[in-house]
């Protein structure tokens, strides 16, 4: 899911200050479970503002806050509030932020920040173990995904970094090279450790990524 | 004074220096210590903005060592490039008579002091290595053909004291495997350990034409050592060590950490535990000379 979490308040104030109307949007999905964006949240961020002097016409929690069409069945259906509203606080990921855009002409603001697809390990706790490259090599490494997990994204092994199996960068984390050498070596594919591995085709996917799978459909259908 | 490859091929004990560009255009200092080193060296190292920071250029100044008559080991990591801009430096540097590079991943931005700047990382170090041996056989990376192929001679840095080794060690037979013609390793302080290391990298290279050059790093004050056992990863001061520098007064240290360096120097030369040493003061290079005179080199 996408991690987000939820900017400081003073600074959604700041990005507000010249809007007294707010409808506020949350996210039934990824935001609700990094607590950015649900019900609890997005009836928080009503109270604060409202504290704050400003009118919140209304609140919506969308089932998910990226899906577009949704998003505008949403927004005609509570076209008063819609019309009345100078600003919408969208609380979830920047795709959400950008469905909002796609259903109104009016100042749309993100009130979380977008950190990465995670993955979720317990309660409120997230790790990154894919970076959506647009090519998955991660079976050339025991399913550890390097280009993620290495802070350097090294396909060949570790850097001279790897410290006590930790990563130079956060002693906090594991060094993915250790654990991809440990599951190679458990699975005893070691030999297959010493391929040496071209970099990424970074451009995989062209960006900003498009997918239609409707047409991709069509075209087998012609085949 | 013959190049830096001619030394290592020629069998004979190889000596390098490492010379740190300045953070600005004030160059006085590091033109003394170029001019101090480059006949007493093989070859001097320049090193590519160390630490993820911002520094005066490793190319411009490993050319600068060549005018004045030395030869230089072009360091070059792939933190700042992508593989055109890595390719066009490796290019322009051949032009300017280059032909030495060390090929390194490059420490992450979040070391150093721009730690907001997008690392790039597009090539890591065994796809930099290979990315030359390409050049050198006449080819860029994507397989179009050069007007004149590169001819340059192919370094690389392996950790003796990586934590855990097996890892290492296989990502050091990688870089053979990728073209790597010399080693210089990351400081090395455990002369046992090393020699244990050298014995493993022996069985490796055996029947290649693969150097091996021991990193020394002068030890200049016991906290100095500490520091690096405590925050540089793949660094490790054993206590004997320790206990060596502190058992002389503060304003002694520097001079125990020269001597510790020319004995260690003598080590490998005496018991041939590797082709050559690549000596790093780290900014005092001034001393380097002295060093090596201990050691019985100058």
């Amino acid at each position: 899911m996408i991690i987000s979490k939820q900017k400081p308040f003073e600074e959604i104030l700041e990005s507000l200050k010249n809007d007294d109307t707010v409808y506020i949007v949350g996210c039934g999905e990824c935001a609700t479970m990094t607590q950015s964006g649900g019900e609890q949240e997005v009836a928080d961020m009503k109270a604060r503002l409202e504290e704050a002097g400003k009118k919140v016409v209304a609140t919506d929690v969308a089932h998910s806050a990226c899906h577009e069409l949704d998003m505008k069945r949403i927004l005609r259906q509570n076209k008063e509030a819609a019309s009345e509203a100078g600003a919408f606080l969208v609380l979830s990921c920047g795709a959400g932020v950008q469905s909002v855009r796609e259903g109104t002409g009016k100042h749309v603001l993100p009130g979380a920040n977008s950190l990465f697809v995670g993955n979720v390990k317990r309660q409120m706790v997230f790790d990154e173990k894919c970076s959506l490259c647009g090519e998955c090599i991660i079976d050339e490494y025991g399913a550890i995904c390097p280009v993620t997990r290495c802070a350097k994204g090294i396909l060949n092994g570790p850097c001279g970094g790897t410290n006590n199996g930790k990563c130079e960068v956060d002693s906090e984390k594991d060094c993915a090279w250790v654990l991809i050498y440990n599951q190679m070596k458990t699975e005893e594919k070691l030999d297959k450790f010493m391929t040496i591995h071209g970099p990424k085709h970074w451009n995989a996917v062209a960006r900003p990524g498009h997918m239609d799978g409707r047409a991709d459909e069509a075209e087998k259908g012609a085949s | 004074m013959g190049s830096y490859r001619e030394a290592c091929e020629s069998g004979k004990f190889v000596i390098s220096g490492e010379i740190g560009p300045p953070k600005g255009t004030k160059v006085d200092t590091m033109l003394h210590h170029i001019d101090l080193l480059n006949p007493l060296v093989d070859g001097l190292n320049v090193t590519d903005n160390q630490s993820a920071v911002l520094r005066l250029g490793s190319m411009a100044v490993s050319h600068e060592i060549v005018t004045r008559g030395g030869d230089a080991i072009y360091q070059m990591t792939c933190r700042d490039r992508n593989r055109l801009a890595l390719q066009n430096d490796l290019l322009s540097a051949h032009f300017l008579g280059l032909r030495n590079v060390l090929a390194l991943t490059g420490d992450h931005v979040s070391v150093g002091d721009h730690k907001d700047a997008r690392e790039v990382y597009d090539f890591e170090s065994v796809q930099l290595i290979q990315c030359i041996k390409k050049m050198n056989e006449g080819f860029d990376w994507a397989g179009n053909e050069l007007e004149g192929s590169t001819d340059f001679y192919i370094g690389a840095v392996v950790t003796p004291e990586s934590d855990p080794i097996e890892p290492q060690k296989l990502k050091y037979e990688k870089k053979i495997a990728a073209g790597a013609q010399f080693f210089q390793t990351q400081a090395v302080y455990d002369m046992d350990n090393f020699q244990r290391f050298m014995e493993y990298s022996r069985g490796v290279t055996e029947g290649k034409d693969v150097k091996v050059m021991a990193g020394l790093v002068v030890l200049t004050s016991v906290g100095m050592a500490k520091y690096m056992n405590k925050f540089v990863p793949g660094v490790f001061v054993p206590d004997s060590l320790l206990e060596e520098m502190a058992s002389v007064p503060k304003e002694e240290a520097l001079k125990k950490g020269m001597e510790i360096c020319a004995r260690h120097i003598r080590f490998c030369i005496d018991n041939k535990v590797c082709d050559g040493v690549h000596v790093m003061a780290i900014g005092k290079e001034e001393i380097v000379p002295e060093i090596l005179q201990l050691a019985g080199l100058a």
